[in-house]
């Protein structure tokens, strides 16, 4: 069986799709999120239907919060020896006072602005935390500080600029401090820090927010050892002094207690810089300060290691709100100790049921989950003990039973947790590597077919030997036991794996057949060299400058993708790319017209070859143009001629005028451009002479009479039409056996080829970048985007492949009907 | 005579490399505040008024294209005012080109323009003094298998580098680094710099390795 060029390569593309739809599903777990949109009733208390007092919100167990987050907190900057040594007042409160101390554990990226997401949400960002991004800064998630501005406590915030950002109207006062200028480290926390007095005497808010960029900055400059950080720490601790002491004496006047919160957003790398999943980066510091925690003297507890996102549910609980209904964390139980135990036993029970609807919207097998199992025993259990306290039954019964139900539930919310921070925590490998090895296989096989693609047949042999079926088969059965282990074995939850196994197995077929493919072209080009090498004929191929400027220039763009600026700012790179192919075939159109017998003969003895690789260049930059100009200059004369060489500058003329059009990118954006001042009302005079003067040379270009290009577009248009009377069968083709027509069709065929191979280089490239910089700093604002781009880009050229194809089959399939008929 | 040739090569190459060096370091004696960065656009200048005068001295000293025929001093004049008109005529091309490679049409013309003079004296100059205002004899040595002596080999090599080196140079413009060389033209004439220099060491050692494949028309 032959397949032209144009369906392989329309087939490989359309097969490279699946593959990276593959990879961005294992790249972009989906998010955990429940169904319900309005946030659901609180549960009522498991009582067996008796009372009624359940229902009803409880009250906040801290009068007033106040949150100080330090950047780039890490776990030994407070509990180590940094933390004895510069921290003194914060070392006391950690091994004597009334306080709780935790390592949180930060979720790669450790960068600030998903942590302050974690922080506030409970969740991990996802997929589509950054395709709503790209335009919309405010966290639209539900969180605690949206919960606390809507219950109507008074939020004050100071620092970081981004909590701005994320939250525009929630704040009854804030002043952002831009982290843009790294060397400063003492203004961000001064302009912080000035805010104090005043706030701290006034009391008249719920909810202090405090972001100190100060440490980070440090680390990004001079590294975590340096002495810069003691005196930062010292500056943090004399700080935390300060508020602990105001919000202490403001206690014995009020009556609630109030809550004051230390926490860093990630930690910080023995380089000073953080974005990655080192434990140095992961391991922050939180230490919760109340009076209303009791502490047995002298008793000194190791901090205790927690999760990030429990913060967010301690925080919702302490202010006395509903837990933010994506947080997958559950809430630090210490902090309830001193409590009685009908109110721990429901604030667990909110938790745990808060979890289990996530679970419940996010796996359809909730109900085999351990944690899920657990939870409902626990929920009887703690109904009965609600039916026995409330018939006033022993105290000795109830407080052991108590006990029981709460052990119940904290292991309940133990597996709950780790149930569904499992499915956003971390990429999903499995996929991603079926989908690199898919897309890569069909790169190679893209690549291997080459010869044989652009030879004089264009067609490609599919390999059905028995030896390739045989080797289809072991390859099959062998990845299938491969996935049979990786699935039973991960106790984390894979895309692949929750497929129905038909699903599956056709993804594991597909990679099988594609390894076939791709051995069977390998030892036939291997035959075909050894063939070659035994009777070497004279090969017509070499290399020009144009066809090493393509693959330097296609070599070069892949490369640059692996810097986010050169993300940033791509356009620049394409600017240059086409200019500098502009003035290469610029350079080749004037030597062969006025050196035209010294040049290469390659021009008029073999045309073929040299549309072909022009086809190439074509599709890189799709300037035809330009493009045709050197390849036709033999047959030209006079005027055309002249055309011919001032077309390149045109372009690049037009290319300028088009850069100048629109800035854009990240650097140069802020720049005036031609765009701008034309849409600008003053210069509305200007634009409409422009757009009537364009008006005017459409009209002329039409008007005239033989202007090539007009009829160009007149023929197409009217071949067009002819086309279409002929398939609803009204007219004929004209020709019975036209080797025109046939050329045309090889000749789309194989610009089809080329355009998926160019397309698909950049691709699985990419892919392969992306993998290896997965924990870099700017993967969710830079790579990822991109990576959807890209994705997009690939979707858009199997559409135009197989639209072409199918074309091209069609006029195909009318022109041998018609000679049959005949 | 192979060999004697390419050490006068090398000896010429050297004094080149030496007269870019010398425009380094002696404004800073005469100059107070030189530097290449802070004071860009004065090294600039005194950077390819060096290199010209060096240029045009190993012309007059070395002879290499070896033209027998005496000819008339009017004829000469007329030569030397055509390689002027030809020089000037570079630099707006070059200028020309770096804007449609997206240079700033309206600010920072003086830094285009400059940067465009001295790549001029990087390549024209060179082309000029060797070939002389001869537009065919310059599209023959650029082209594939036109070369006719060493020195045209060299040429070829130096020019071909210094472009590179410039087309380089303006790669680290858009990265985010933050550094004072990163302003336009900046980089871009470093990188020529840096591009003319590498042709000028390279140049002699490839031929010197490549002496046996080369075989040139006229010897």
């Amino acid at each position: 069986m032959r397949l032209g060029c144009g369906a392989f390569a329309a087939g490989c593309v359309a097969v490279e799709v699946l593959g990276v739809a593959l990879f961005l599903r294992g790249f972009f777990p989906p998010p955990v999120r429940s169904s319900s949109q309005p946030a659901p009733p609180a549960a009522p208390e498991p009582s067996a239907g008796a009372s009624s007092s359940g229902t009803k919100l409880l009250p906040p167990l801290f009068g007033k919060v106040v949150v100080m987050l330090i950047d780039g907190l890490r776990d030994d900057f407070v509990f180590g020896s940094k933390g004895v040594k510069f921290m003194p007042y914060t070392t006391y409160l950690v091994e004597e006072g009334a306080s709780h101390s935790f390592v949180a554990e930060a979720k790669p990226p450790t960068v600030t602005m998903p942590r302050i997401k974690a922080l506030v949400t409970g969740s991990l960002p996802g997929f589509v935390d950054v395709v709503r991004n790209l335009n919309s800064p405010a966290l639209l998630e539900d969180n605690v500080v949206t919960r606390a501005t809507a219950a109507g406590k008074r939020v004050i915030f100071y620092g970081d600029e981004t909590w701005v950002k994320l939250f525009p109207k929630h704040f009854v006062e804030y002043d952002g401090t831009t982290s843009f200028f790294v060397s400063d480290y003492t203004e961000v926390d001064d302009n912080v820090t000035r805010h104090l007095d005043k706030v701290l005497k006034r009391g008249d808010w719920d909810v202090l927010i405090l972001h100190y960029l100060g440490l980070d900055h440090i680390g990004h400059i001079s590294g975590p050892s340096s002495p810069l950080i003691g005196r930062k720490l010292s500056e943090m601790d004399s700080i935390l002094m300060r508020i602990h002491t105001s919000l202490q004496s403001e206690e014995r006047e009020a009556l609630s207690p109030s809550l004051l919160v230390l926490c860093g957003d990630h930690g910080m790398s023995e380089s000073g810089g953080h974005g990655a999943a080192s434990l140095e980066e992961v391991s922050t510091a939180l230490l919760l300060t109340s009076s209303a925690f009791s502490r047995k003297p002298g008793e000194v507890r190791p901090p205790e290691r927690v999760q990030q996102t429990d913060l967010a549910a301690t925080l919702a609980v302490g202010l006395g709100l509903p837990i933010p209904q994506h947080s997958v964390g559950r809430f630090l139980f210490p902090v309830m100790q001193g409590r009685a135990m009908r109110e721990q036993l429901r604030f667990l029970h909110l938790n745990a049921v808060q979890l289990s609807r996530l679970l419940q919207a996010s796996n359809p097998v909730y109900e085999r989950e351990p944690g899920f199992e657990q939870f409902k025993m626990s929920e009887r259990l703690h109904g009965n003990w609600v039916r026995l306290y409330l018939e006033n039954n022993n105290s000795e019964v109830l407080l052991n039973l108590g006990a029981k139900v709460r052990r119940q539930y904290l292991g309940a919310l133990k597996s709950l947790s780790r149930a569904v921070s499992s499915q956003v925590a971390q990429y999903d490998i499995y996929s991603m590597v079926l989908g690199t090895v898919v897309v890569l296989e069909v790169l190679a096989l893209l690549l291997l077919s080459i010869p044989q693609a652009l030879g004089a047949a264009a067609e490609l042999e599919v390999p059905l030997s028995p030896v390739c079926s045989l080797l289809f088969y072991l390859a099959f059965l062998l990845l299938w036991a491969m996935h049979v282990v990786v699935c039973t074995s991960a106790e984390r939850s894979r895309y692949l794996c929750s497929l129905t196994w038909p699903m599956a197995g056709g993804v594991l077929a597909l990679v099988s057949a594609l390894l076939c493919g791709v051995l069977s072209a390998l030892t036939r080009t291997c035959v075909d060299g050894k063939l070659l090498r035994r009777n070497p004929t004279p090969s017509s191929w070499r290399w020009s400058e144009l066809d090493f400027l393509t693959l330097a220039g296609t070599a070069g763009h892949v490369l640059s993708l692996g810097a986010s600026s050169f993300i940033e700012e791509e356009h620049q790179t394409w600017y240059f790319l086409v200019s500098t192919l502009c003035l290469a075939l610029c350079h080749e159109s004037y030597r062969a017209c006025f050196l035209g017998e010294d040049g290469e003969p390659r021009h008029c003895s073999s045309p073929a070859s040299a549309l072909q690789d022009r086809s190439v260049s074509c599709d890189v930059l799709e300037l035809d143009q330009a493009c045709q100009s050197p390849s036709s200059l033999d047959g030209l004369g006079g005027r055309e001629k002249y055309m011919a060489l001032a077309s390149p500058w045109l372009v690049l003329g037009c290319c300028r005028l088009l850069r100048s059009l629109n800035q854009t990118g990240v650097q140069w954006a802020h720049r005036p451009d031609l765009g701008h001042w034309l849409t600008s009302s003053e210069h509305q005079a200007e634009l409409s002479i422009l757009s009537a003067l364009s008006l005017l040379a459409i009209f002329a270009l039409v008007q005239s009479r033989c202007s090539p290009l007009s009829k160009g577009a007149l023929a197409l248009g009217l071949l067009g039409v002819y086309c279409y009377r002929t398939a609803t069968g009204h007219l004929l083709f004209p020709w019975q056996q036209d080797s025109k027509d046939l050329s045309s069709d090889l000749a789309l065929g194989r610009a089809c080829f080329c355009y998926a191979l160019l397309s698909s280089i950049p691709v699985s490239a990419y892919i392969v970048l992306v993998t290896a910089l997965r924990y870099h700093l700017f993967i969710w604002s830079v790579f990822s985007p991109k990576l959807l781009y890209e994705g997009m880009h690939l979707l858009v050229t199997a559409a135009l492949c197989l639209c072409f194809t199918a074309v091209g089959r069609s006029s195909t399939k009318a022109d041998t009907g018609r000679i049959a008929r005949c | 005579m192979k060999n004697i040739d390419i050490k006068r090569l090398l000896y010429t190459h050297l004094l080149c490399i030496f007269s870019i060096i010398l425009s380094i370091f002696i404004p800073s004696v005469f100059l107070e505040n030189f530097s290449i960065l802070e004071t860009h656009l004065t090294w600039l200048c005194i950077c390819s008024v060096f290199v010209t005068a060096v240029n045009l001295l190993l012309y007059v000293v070395v002879k290499p294209s070896a033209s027998a025929k005496r000819s008339s001093l009017s004829y000469k004049v007329t030569r030397f005012l055509k390689c002027c008109i030809y020089f000037l005529m570079s630099c707006f091309v070059f200028h020309v080109i770096f804007v449609l490679y997206g240079a700033p049409l309206i600010e920072l013309v003086l830094e285009t323009f400059l940067f465009a003079v001295i790549l001029s004296t990087f390549t024209t100059v060179p082309c000029l003094c060797l070939l002389g205002p001869n537009i065919k004899a310059w599209l023959r040595v650029f082209s594939r298998n036109g070369v006719t002596s060493i020195w045209e080999n060299s040429l070829q090599i130096t020019t071909i580098s210094s472009f590179l080196g410039s087309w380089f140079g303006a790669f680290p413009i858009p990265l985010d680094w933050e550094r004072p060389w990163q302003v336009w033209p900046i980089s871009c004439t470093l990188g020529a710099t840096f591009g003319y220099v590498a042709g000028l060491v390279i140049s002699p050692l490839w031929i010197y390795w490549n002496r046996k494949q080369l075989t040139y028309k006229n010897n």
